[in-house]
């Protein structure tokens, strides 16, 4: 494709918590729509934006079942990516902090994901055409 | 020289660190940098007319690019014919199409 | 490739991560062999101040055995070589000046930062 690219996020946010997660997701989508390759560094608590165990729950205020409510999960959404990019002729690697999984107890991820460290950031953006970090507050 | 891509994400009137990111984008216009300040979440509410968008205008005048995400404002309800002079609807592409460029991107 | 790093946030989770999440992972870039600068802004330019002093949290019988030690962390990154920048308008902002900052910053104006931008490939906010 000629006009691929490569680009790189770092992500700190936990889900449910900002919406920089969902803006995130929002970028990496159209980047995946696009074939580009999509690296993610997550550090802190964007860890747990693929945690394998995201449960969906009723929403008895709304008075919604576990199907009516239908509640998103992020880890759907980032496989859902992983599969989008790969439909498109790209790849979205995800890398999450090893170090911050650990301290978070976050090691269950979906498939797809692996653990990394810093240096895999740096050389994520120095072989990228642009990185565009998205801290938390 | 090289493009700038500001993406604001927080509303000034609820973060004081606003004023130095809206400096920023001002600065890098007048050294002669072609610069964009994208607004996205609640970076959106100031672009409400009517709202104080004194810092925007500034921008704007300072030739600087205001754009403000198509998503955000219509989750805040803020239809295309209320936004502030100077401010333009924008999707979330435009940031994809500039990082794809190899624009200096920068969020705040 | 050259990025800079602009560290505006402060004092968040610093307790329990015993260190600036940002502050380290620049230590643990650095030490991969990026080439990196720093710039201390906002309420991150109080890690410059010498004399931050955090006891030990203790809960119940859990004693922490060390907490963080922001302004070493920080005189780490210039002792490796890395250019760390403060903010004066935040400094004075904050009633800190020179006499009560760690050596060898680089205080500029923000004035200046489109300048040092432009001597970084990349800049990125945390």
């Amino acid at each position: 494709m000629a006009n691929k690219k490569t680009l790189t996020f770092a992500l700190m946010d936990p889900p449910f918590e900002n919406a920089r997660t969902t803006t995130a997701l929002r970028l990496i989508d159209i980047a995946a729509r696009r074939g580009y390759d999509i690296n993610v560094f997550a550090y802190e608590g964007a860890v747990y934006v693929p945690f394998a165990l995201q449960k969906q729950h009723p929403n008895a205020v709304h008075g919604h079942d576990v199907e009516a409510e239908d509640h998103p999960l992020p880890r759907e959404w980032v496989g859902a990516l992983i599969k989008e990019a790969e439909k498109n002729g790209g790849k979205l690697d995800w890398v999450n902090c090893g170090l911050c999984v650990d301290e978070r107890g976050a090691g269950e991820s979906i498939e797809g994901v692996r653990r990394g460290t810093p240096a895999d950031f740096w050389n994520m953006a120095s072989a990228s055409d642009n990185t565009l970090v998205i801290a938390t507050k | 020289m090289a493009r700038y891509l500001l993406i604001e994400s927080r509303d000034p009137l609820d973060s004081g660190d606003c004023e130095h990111f809206y400096g920023l984008a001002a600065a890098l216009a007048e050294e002669g940098h072609a610069t964009t300040f994208f607004l996205v979440q609640n970076g959106v509410l100031p672009a409400r007319a009517g709202a104080k968008s004194g810092a925007l205008k500034t921008l704007a005048s300072a030739g600087v690019e205001v754009l403000a995400d198509e998503f955000s404002l219509r989750e805040r309800g803020i239809k295309p014919d209320r936004l502030a002079t100077g401010v333009r609807a924008a999707a979330l592409d435009f940031i994809v199409d500039q990082l794809a460029d190899g624009c200096k991107a920068i969020w705040h | 490739m050259k990025a800079l790093h602009i560290i505006e946030t402060a004092y968040r989770a610093t307790l329990e991560e015993q260190d600036d999440p940002v502050v380290w992972i620049t230590h643990a870039m650095k030490g991969a062999g990026a080439d990196l600068g720093v710039v201390l802004r906002g309420n991150a330019v109080n890690y410059a101040v010498k004399g931050q002093e955090v006891a030990p949290l203790v809960f119940g019988a859990r004693k922490q055995k060390h907490g963080p030690r922001l302004a070493d962390d920080v005189a780490g990154l210039i002792g490796k070589g890395v250019d760390v920048y403060v903010i004066k308008e935040d400094l004075a902002a904050r009633g800190l000046d020179g006499d009560e900052l760690i050596d060898k910053l680089k205080p500029i104006g923000r004035a200046e930062l489109p300048g040092l931008f432009e001597q970084h490939d990349q800049v990125w906010h945390w």
